[in-house]
């Protein structure tokens, strides 16, 4: 522990940055999963391989990118290519993890980035999948990154963009998706979460562990359907004071994100 | 082969290959032809109202910017357009030009969502979204290049995207797994800009590549908007970097800075202010429409937007870029 204040995103970010896998290929999308991916390659993960959509594969992670195209995705990279480049690697089994934002997430992990209501005729216009669907289907592992509250933690997405688990077990694969792809992790603002997917499992959303001054009730609370609670949950760690150092001072100096 | 899934999105450009093979060989030159003009020419001459039309890569990265800008100094309207689109698409939604979206991604990135885009989706103005991933929109572009009607892959099997694509699912004949199938995506005009051109069109681009490959080769007619125009024996010192060949090109716009406010790998930065300019001023229409006066219909040309940049700030942007280390 440390006494240290901190944000929720910040403690969000490195509850994610320590999901990231050593010696890893990743697919990196744009926001707070830079950030994460970034605090990985400076903690536990310095031989990360990031990969980013338009074309960077093996970036040093030495400053922030703002888009997921500019120059920092492929500084001293070992590969600049293209998008089909990248995203037939993921198609053919070669990216590890995929870590990606969204709107809205429901119990079984499928994301919403296009619209809130209805798609003809929405209330809100959201940017659209990007590279989302792509690396929620073809990357072996998933980790999405929220804000926690009963808007984004839907019993259904308004609209099925990036999928996870579907409708549950067997539903990717019944689906046409790569067999034995899936969502591993939620991290959000008030905890970490993952997936009732061992056999027999009803492969929703589970409670993993609380953020430290967060309570089982308000993450109940704030989840808009049935999270699965396991009997024991145990407490992520706090930010370290490294984590946090480097964090504020060496990733996102200029307060984009935090 | 058994259709197993159809999306009820528009097919706002139906794929006619055997038309495309026509297209290039009758209307396609393999001359060298020098293709030089100004960014005004190259948008009157070849941007009509109504085309389906497309920008690589996007607004805040080695994006055609300067070309984008002519476009709505010029009016062209009821544009169906594939994006992928950060500041470019914003600004011709901003000025009323789309119609019909093939829509990827539209936002600005660290900034959040668009609000031109919300603006033009909520009120109407924008009459269809056909949704499709970043990769997919790449492959159908990929299909076209390849010269078939299609290809199968991966992406959005088991999601919404399926139903509001124009794509459908099939069984795959050979193994049996289910894949989603891409309809090719020809392109009426597509604008790229790059590092480097010749007076015929020969391109090459440094850094990541995007999906210019794939676009180039998808478009009726294309527009290469380049930082530098050189002469083509720099190019066949290095033929190994043309990623677009002369023949796939219509028009060669020399434009210095030509992605600004995005960055050009190696060459300059992106201006960070001038983006968050926009940011700011796009939250309202108004904001917006004082924003397209400003540096779009307040200056003639790329030259005059230079000007109105200044040298200084240009100067800076060039010290800030990315350097070979």
């Amino acid at each position: 522990m440390t006494d240290q204040t901190y944000s929720k995103t910040e403690l969000m970010i490195c509850v994610a940055a320590r999901l990231f896998e050593d010696g890893t290929t990743a697919f990196i999308g744009t926001g707070i999963p830079m950030l994460a991916a970034m605090l990985a390659t400076k903690t536990i993960a310095p031989n990360l391989v990031p990969v980013f959509e338009f074309g960077g594969l093996g970036a040093i992670l030495e400053e922030l990118p703002r888009a997921v195209g500019e120059a920092r995705t492929f500084h001293r990279g070992l590969v600049a290519a293209g998008i089909c480049e990248l995203m037939e690697t993921a198609q053919r089994g070669f990216i590890d993890y995929g870590f990606l934002g969204g709107a809205q997430i429901d119990p079984y992990g499928n994301l919403n980035s296009i619209t809130i209501g209805e798609h003809d005729h929405p209330k809100a216009r959201l940017p659209g999948s990007g590279g989302g669907n792509d690396v929620g289907s073809q990357c072996w592992r998933t980790v999405a990154i929220m804000q926690h509250d009963k808007r984004r933690f839907v019993p259904k997405v308004d609209f099925l963009t990036t999928p996870g688990y579907l409708s549950g077990e067997g539903a990717r694969e019944k689906a046409g998706l790569p067999k034995g792809t899936r969502p591993i992790n939620v991290v959000s603002t008030l905890a970490l979460m993952d997936y009732d997917d061992g056999p027999g499992g009803s492969y929703r959303m589970r409670l993993a562990a609380t953020h430290p001054g967060v309570t089982v009730q308000e993450v109940i609370d704030n989840t808009g359907f049935e999270l699965v609670i396991p009997e024991n949950v145990p407490v992520n760690d706090a930010p370290s004071a490294e984590e946090l150092r480097v964090l504020r001072e060496e990733i996102d100096p200029d307060r984009y994100y935090i | 082969m058994e259709i197993l899934e159809s999306g009820i999105g528009e097919m706002i450009q139906p794929p006619d290959i055997e038309g495309f093979r026509e297209w290039n060989r009758t209307q396609k030159t393999r001359k060298l032809v020098d293709k030089r003009m100004s960014e005004q020419d190259a948008i009157s001459t070849f941007v009509y109202d109504g085309c389906y039309i497309g920008t690589e890569l996007y607004g805040t990265v080695r994006c055609p910017m300067s070309v984008s800008r002519e476009l709505v100094r010029q009016g062209k309207k009821d544009l169906r357009v594939c994006g992928q689109g950060v500041l470019e698409l914003d600004l011709w939604m901003a000025a009323g030009l789309v119609k019909k979206l093939d829509i990827t991604y539209i936002g600005l990135e660290v900034y959040g969502t668009s609000n031109a885009l919300r603006r033009a989706v909520e009120s109407g103005q924008i009459t269809t979204c056909v949704e499709w991933s970043n990769a997919s929109i790449s492959w159908r572009m990929k299909a076209t290049a390849m010269g078939v009607p299609f290809l199968p892959a991966r992406s959005m099997l088991g999601t919404d995207m399926i139903k509001y694509s124009s794509a459908k699912v099939v069984e795959d004949p050979f193994n049996g797994l289910k894949v989603c199938l891409l309809p090719a995506l020809i392109l009426d005009v597509a604008i790229i800009h790059v590092h480097r051109a010749d007076r015929y069109g020969n391109s090459q681009i440094e850094g990541i590549t995007g999906f210019a490959a794939e676009m180039a080769r998808a478009a009726k007619r294309l527009i290469i908007s380049a930082e530098e125009i050189v002469p083509t024996d720099d190019i066949r010192k290095y033929p190994d970097r043309t990623i677009i060949p002369y023949y796939l090109v219509d028009a060669v716009v020399h434009a210095p800075f030509g992605s600004h406010p995005g960055e050009m790998a190696y060459v300059y930065g992106r201006d960070e202010p001038v983006i968050r300019e926009w940011v700011e001023s796009s939250k309202t229409a108004e904001g917006a429409t004082a924003y397209l006066d400003k540096y779009v219909y307040g200056v003639a040309n790329h030259q005059e937007y230079m000007k109105l940049i200044g040298d200084e700030r240009l100067s800076k942007l060039v010290e800030e870029r990315e350097k070979r280390v």
